[in-house]
């Protein structure tokens, strides 16, 4: 057991922000993350000794590298390839590392563990080939791989040009660009993120490589199907209006081999679920989210959210609300003077609300549309685990399951090992129709473990021999 | 579904070999063995429990388990297992 004053859990921008500002003002930090290296989404590292050729590598290989250097130079006690799937009283960590079972103990934690993908199902969406569109910049990133040979990639935001880009860079060939926004969401969209010359910048540049690639841009659709056995061989797509309902009119299909689709980001926050925080319901930051204060703070003491683990913001947003919480946890535990607190997390918290301007247009484009969870047809997947399928969610609201955790229990959606990360917006946006609002229909219970870990991991590697037997006692 | 290894902007790590469903798959250190597999084009790894129909990785972070395989008899996540030079796969997990 590792006794620190502060855990971090998630070395992405916020979770590293946050464990660098509380090191610099005396806490003893432990940040613990399942990566072998800091990053996060955003900077994930390709795992050693794949890597980025020097002539190929850009800003965000720049940043990456800086977060790292940052880490190794500080402090920091960083714990890598570090699983978390247990914490319990106030608090202790389970995590397990390549050593086995390890234990980690503070007063005081920092929940950072970033977002995962929302994507509304449609007939087809458990085919093989059809993979996340934030997943395939994984691939693209720390893989160096183009996820097939043609692709559709679509649904909404700035990840749908990044990802097209990339694979048309890499060699691959995009078959459409399918975007759910119209090119006058684009256009309202503009001033805000005006604030952010650089990226804006970015996201042109690739607009202007899938122009120069001749992709095809399909503005308000969206896929209604993939067709193929095995593996994705079709995909079907048609015209939205703004709310994702379809208008009639002329569908188009596309013979590819892999599409690449996502919905917008929730945030990922099992730990303070698990805590037993407040949380609100704020589809501005793309779900649920614990009630925090300015600095981070959660309802329950000694916990703090940050990054898109806490409220979908992007990168910038979560390094400085991971800033803001170290300060607050270095300031919690008597270790900064109120003046220089003051000083540095009023100077964070305003460049935080400064960045919070594009964050807000961006995620207006990437809201979620409870039509088009509407307009799921009864015979399709929702849980993907326990093939619990739309029509049976409405039997069992009419068998009277009126709150999430009672339909989990009516259906088993949500039950399998993914705990209900895949499948929990949708079925909580089909109940909210019967009961009024997410905020009636709540959300899953957080439990243990909070990512799947294999029984030999935590027992350890042992044969019978070894099991200690008493000898018997003379008769 | 076979993934493309990016040729000039990426530098690969020493090939190993892998066994998948007792074939011979080449793969590189630094790779996660879900995207080798792609790139073999092997993109279904497993069957639901409940319908029996065909899936494979979609998430790659480690959160949607529907890359799960057995990895020298031992079920895991292939997208979160670093490929290793003898590994033996077999494309029929579930949890
Ligand atoms: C798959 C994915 C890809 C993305 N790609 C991009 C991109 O290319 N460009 C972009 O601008 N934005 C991208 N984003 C958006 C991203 O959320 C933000 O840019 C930014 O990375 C958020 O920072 P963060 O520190 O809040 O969280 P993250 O960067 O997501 O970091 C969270 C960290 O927590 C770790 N973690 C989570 N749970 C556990 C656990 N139980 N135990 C141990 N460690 C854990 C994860 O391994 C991860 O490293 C992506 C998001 C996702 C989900
Ligand atoms: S692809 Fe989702 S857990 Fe591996």
């Amino acid at each position: 057991m590792t006794p620190a004053d502060l855990i971090v859990v998630g070395a992405g921008p916020a979770g590293a922000a946050a464990a660098l500002a509380a090191s610099e003002a005396g806490l003893q930090v432990v940040l613990l993350d399942e990566a072998f290296a800091p990053g996060g989404q955003i900077y994930r590292a390709p795992p050693q000794p794949l890597s980025v050729a020097p002539t190929a590598r850009g800003a965000d290989d720049a940043a990456g590298d800086a977060l790292r250097a940052a880490v190794a130079a500080s402090a920091v006690v960083w714990t890598g390839g570090a699983r978390v799937w247990s914490i319990s009283g106030a608090f202790r960590v389970d995590a397990v590392t390549a050593a086995g079972s390890e234990s980690f103990t503070a007063p005081r934690l920092v929940a950072a563990t970033g977002a995962h993908e929302r994507l509304v199902p449609f007939p087809g969406w458990t085919t093989p080939g059809v993979i996340g569109l934030a997943a395939a910049t994984i691939l693209l990133k720390s893989q160096g791989m183009v996820p097939g040979r043609r692709t559709v990639v679509a649904g909404c935001g700035p990840l749908l040009a990044a990802v097209a880009a990339k694979i048309v860079a890499g060699g691959g060939e995009v078959a459409a660009v399918v975007d759910l926004a119209g090119p006058g969401d684009w256009l309202k969209a503009l001033p805000r993120m005006a604030s952010r010359p650089d990226l804006l910048r970015q996201g042109l540049g690739w607009a202007l490589k899938l122009g120069a690639a001749r992709v095809p841009v399909l503005f308000r659709h969206m896929v209604t199907g993939v067709s193929g056995g095995e593996t994705c061989e079709t995909v079907t797509v048609a015209p939205v209006d703004a709310e994702g309902r379809l208008t009639g009119g002329r569908s188009r299909m596309f013979d590819v081999d892999a599409l690449a689709i996502g919905h917008g980001l929730v945030p990922g926050c099992e730990i303070p679920k698990l805590l037993r925080a407040a949380h609100r319901f704020a589809p501005e930051a793309g779900g649920w989210t614990p009630v925090r204060d300015a600095f981070g703070r959660c309802s329950v003491a000694g916990l703090y959210a940050v990054g898109d683990g806490a409220a979908v913001a992007g990168a910038e947003p979560a390094r400085l609300s991971g800033c803001l919480a170290g300060l607050a946890a270095a300031q919690d535990a008597g270790r900064l003077p109120a003046d220089v607190f003051a000083r540095e997390a009023g100077a964070a918290r305003a460049a935080l609300d400064k960045a919070l301007v594009f964050a807000g247009a961006i995620n207006r484009l990437m809201r979620a549309r409870p039509a088009m969870v509407e307009a799921i047809a009864a015979e399709t997947v929702i849980c993907r685990c326990e093939d619990v399928r739309r029509g049976e969610i409405e039997a069992a609201i009419a068998a009277g399951a009126r709150e999430i955790n009672q339909l989990k229990h009516f259906t088993r959606c949500g039950m399998g090992p993914c705990q209900g990360r895949m499948c929990g917006e949708t079925a909580a946006t089909l109940l909210a129709r019967h009961v009024g609002s997410r905020e009636a229909a709540g959300y899953w219970t957080g439990r243990p473990p909070l990512r799947p870990v294999p029984l030999a991991d935590l027992l350890g590697q042992f044969d019978y021999a070894d099991i200690p037997v008493p000898t018997p006692a003379p008769l | 579904m076979t993934a493309l290894r990016m040729k000039d902007t990426f530098r690969r790590g020493d090939a190993v070999t892998l066994t998948v469903e007792g074939r011979c798959v080449m793969a590189h250190r630094g790779e996660t063995l879900a995207a080798a597999l792609l790139a073999a084009g092997m993109a279904r790894l497993r069957h639901s429990p409940r319908d029996f129909s065909p899936r494979g990785a979609y998430c790659f972070m480690g959160v949607c388990q529907e890359c799960v395989v057995r990895v020298d008899g031992v079920l895991r996540q292939s997208c979160q297992v670093p490929v290793e030079d003898g590994l033996v796969v077999e494309l029929k997990g579930s949890l």
